[in-house]
């Protein structure tokens, strides 16, 4: 009965939504009020349903029934209960219910937060979103339903979720990265619904931003998670393989971070609105691509997920009616922008702008490095990936121009800065960044590449800016901390944001240029060193757990001979998939990883173990946070809160640095 | 509006179609399918016992002489058991199946085949995935059509149903036996 009532209410949702996706843009066009009103309504009910049809499936998750496919082929009924719920979204059907799940979250969101905003603009915002449902749920319903029977003869047990998905990071990494992807998707419906009104002011850029910027927040979290994850589960080590799937997110968030910047700009300065919408468009295509990527098999990738070519027709279609269409629109709508802005060559538009630029070739870069062996093979070459050299070699000077001007723009004057005088002011900063930039790396870490030196002096240069520009707005108050607090949070979540990039980039560089990794035979009693740390192997033990067995290995580490703490990594062998899993084990604080793996085993009892020292390691995925807790604080700031009170604000009462 | 701006907003539009007509070109192209210089190539060389027959071996030798489906199945393999009852329809219609029992323990393989009833001539035994590999085998449920010279025809991923009879393996089925000239009913194992 479960799974008819979650396709039911999954029907009804698709009902719904086409209701919503056409009445009240019929409405705005018309200006007809009771149309229109019936937008709101229809994003609250689309969510109940949806909410439903999630809340079935996971009661069939958690009811054991295999005859439904899905539950089947996902689970088992050993699977620990926590495990049940994340498997949800474990596979195809399910993280696409999850999907359209949260795009009735945002579009109900919009519903409850758009007091402010004129009737006829939400109509058309939850219409599009509304459209997009649609599309997604006849994706479900008609290629990969979930609520498919296994009838009459299915199997007794579930043949269990992947081991590598049995994972605390699986529950939380893919709602999370889902709420940004499409958490753009309101952007995008701003952007749509801006093009066909032709009301594109500052106003429709302020609307606009706060929606980006949770969004952002979102990807950029779940991102940072997804990395986490691949580190500690798939037992290797690695944080980031440039992988099809990993950089399907990368994308929507270059350009997500070039259209906050590109927003930012159009409220203040009321330029740059056909690039603005461009991006709008771009980040939730972007988006919308990655899903395809995905879904349709036309890469490999490790997070393999089931491939299905009819699936990629459907997303195709799908890709082509949204992103054609829209960027039709864009091209029919190009009368719209006029610039009203003016500015001289420096300034802090021409920097943004650069920074923009420099934003989207991250992107195009990411693009042709994930496609390349699709057009490789186009063009009869043979399929070809290019690999993570390709990408670090392009990203190195992306990134210090990028850092370059995260280090000069927030402090240039919009319109017309001067240069001679601003250059005074950076000397002393330039001097103190190359000795500190030099001196960090040679102190800590002995005899630094050219590559370390060049990426600290910039990180030194971002940071010594910043701190100035924070003190010198601070100190014009009574006394400093109350000034601190007095500035404007947009302004502290900007310098936030930027210094978590500072803090990624020193911690991807850092782990990247000084880790240290050993692959070693132990027998029990063994040792080896790394640095000033002893590993001593201490020999393996069984232990049964509810669905797998596993050998536990002891490792004890000290340092200097000091014994400081044992690690126990464990291979794992599940029941039902007969998967072999390496369970690794890390010990880590800000200035290190430790982080120790089982390999085979030998016929005389010894171990193939896997020790690494990876230095800053942690700072990758804090810098990651930060950067999100400063998107947070800029989407708090007063000015959005405000125009939430009073009603059609055109323009904010106060004034405001960022 | 002056000419050259138009052609400025029509550019985002120009990238997605080229992009769209990379990925519509690629959409066929399965990067896990079956190098497609592998069909129209003869079986890979093996020699394995038969599932249930211990001293008896087979090899793609055996598979000679007609037109033959080949399926990869395993107990380990949900899906299987959804496609089972239309392989028992096929093999009671004529339709000469072979069984790869793949990665799999052959007293359960051949409990399944009792309770389930067997639509295979002869089930070749895998246990540890040799031929599978070579054939490049994905998982199962798949299933390879192989022409009465042994070379393969088409690989089907995933479950067989009936539309995918219908619709997919019938007809390379037929037009094999044609091009043959052999017939794709009643032929007997060697």
């Amino acid at each position: 009965m479960l799974a008819e009532l979650g396709q039911f209410a999954l029907i009804i949702a698709l009902a719904v939504a086409l209701i919503q996706g056409t009445f009240p843009l019929l409405g705005a066009y018309r200006q007809n009020a009771s149309l229109m009103a019936l937008a709101r309504p229809a994003a609250y009910t689309q969510f109940f349903f949806m909410a439903l049809s999630f809340a079935c499936l996971a009661a069939l998750f958690l009811n054991n029934d295999f005859t439904v496919a899905y539950v089947a082929s996902h689970s088992n009924s050993q699977l620990p209960e926590w495990f049940k719920v994340s498997a949800v979204w474990g596979g195809h059907e399910g993280s696409l219910l999850l999907w359209v799940l949260i795009l009735a979250g945002w579009s109900a969101a919009v519903a409850v937060f758009s007091e402010d905003l004129p009737l006829d603009m939400v109509s058309r915002v939850l219409s599009v979103m509304g459209l997009l449902s649609v599309g997604f749920m006849l994706f479900i319903l008609l290629t990969s339903n979930p609520f498919d029977r296994l009838l009459p003869s299915f199997p007794f047990d579930g043949s269990d979720l992947n081991p590598l998905l049995q994972d605390i990071g699986l529950i939380i990494h893919p709602p999370l990265l889902y709420m940004g992807y499409v958490g753009f998707s309101v952007v995008f419906a701003f952007a749509i619904a801006g093009l066909i009104s032709g009301r594109l002011d500052s106003t429709w850029a302020k609307w606009s931003r706060p929606w980006t910027l949770i969004a952002w927040c979102f990807l950029t979290v779940g991102i940072a998670l997804g990395s986490w994850w691949a580190y500690y589960e798939l037992g290797w080590g690695g944080w980031w393989f440039w992988d099809p799937v990993e950089n399907a997110s990368l994308m929507p968030w270059l350009a997500g971070t070039a259209l906050l910047h590109a927003l930012a700009v159009t409220e203040k300065r009321k330029i740059f609105k056909a690039w603005t919408i461009m991006l709008a468009i771009t980040s939730f295509s972007l988006s919308l691509l990655g899903t395809f990527l995905v879904r349709s098999g036309v890469l490999t990738s490790v997070h393999a997920f089931a491939t299905d070519p009819e699936r990629g027709m459907f997303v195709l279609g799908f890709l082509i009616i949204v992103v054609g269409g829209s960027l039709s629109l864009f091209a029919f709508r190009a009368n719209l922008f006029k610039g009203q802005g003016q500015y001289q060559l420096f300034s802090r538009e021409t920097l943004l702008m650069l920074g923009n630029i420099l934003l989207l070739v991250a992107t195009v870069v990411v693009l042709l490095g994930t496609l390349f062996p699709l057009l490789s093979e186009a063009f009869n070459m043979g399929k070809i990936s290019v690999g993570p050299p390709y990408f670090n070699l392009l990203f190195f000077p992306l990134t210090l121009l990028a850092m370059l001007l995260m280090g000069v723009a927030p402090f240039v004057r919009w319109k017309k800065q001067e240069a001679a005088g601003f250059i005074k002011g950076f000397v002393w900063m330039a001097v103190i960044s190359v000795v500190l930039g030099i001196a960090f790396p040679w102190i800590y870490f002995g005899s630094p590449a050219w590559q370390v030196i060049v990426v600290t002096v910039f990180c030194v240069w971002v940071l010594s800016a910043t701190i100035k520009d924070v003190v010198k707005k601070s100190v014009n108050k009574k006394n400093i901390l109350q000034g601190f607090i007095s500035l404007p949070r947009s302004y502290k979540g900007m310098m936030l944001g930027h210094l978590g990039i500072v803090v990624l980039v020193m911690g991807v560089t850092y782990t990247s240029f000084y880790s240290t990794e050993l692959d070693v035979r132990m027998a029990t009693g063994d040792s080896v060193n790394i640095k000033t740390y002893s590993f001593k192997f201490n020999g393996v033990k069984d232990v049964s757990r509810q669905n797998h067995n596993a050998v536990m290995g002891e490792i004890e580490v000290s340092q200097n001979g000091n014994r400081l703490f044992s690690l126990y990594p464990e291979k794992r062998v599940y029941a039902v998939q007969k998967n072999m899993m390496t369970e690794a084990a890390i010990h880590w604080n800000l200035g290190r990883d430790i982080y120790v793996a089982l390999g085979d085993s030998f016929d005389d009892g010894s171990w193939a173990v896997r020790v690494q020292h990876k230095p800053l390691m942690r700072l990758v995925w804090l810098g990651a946070l930060i950067s999100a807790l400063g998107g947070i604080l800029v989407v708090a700031d007063s000015r959005y809160r405000q125009s939430r009170r009073k009603r059609s604000v055109k323009h904010s009462p106060i004034e405001l640095e960022a | 509006m002056e000419k050259s701006k138009v052609w400025i907003f029509l550019a985002p539009l120009g990238v997605f179609i080229a992009l769209a007509a990379l990925l519509f070109n690629s959409l066929g192209n399965d990067p896990r399918l079956l190098p497609s210089a592998k069909l129209g190539r003869p079986v890979p060389v093996f020699n394995l016992p038969v599932l249930g027959a211990v001293s008896e071996e087979f090899s793609q030798e055996n598979l000679k002489g007609h037109v033959s489906l080949l399926n990869v199945w395993a107990t380990w393999c949900p899906s299987c058991r959804v496609e089972h009852p239309v392989l028992n329809q096929l093999a009671e219609s004529g339709v000469v199946i072979y069984g790869l029992n793949y990665k799999d323990k052959s007293e359960e393989a051949l409990n399944y085949l009792q309770q389930l009833g067997n639509p295979y001539q002869k089930v070749i035994y895998d246990k540890k995935g040799d031929l599978g590999l070579d054939l490049g085998v994905y998982g199962a449920p798949e299933t390879y059509i192989i022409d009465a010279e042994g070379l393969i025809v088409y690989r089907h991923v995933g479950v067989v149903s009936d539309e995918v009879w219908v619709t997919v393996l019938k007809p390379l089925m037929d037009a094999a036996a044609q091009s043959e000239q052999v017939p794709s009913k009643g032929g007997f194992s060697g």
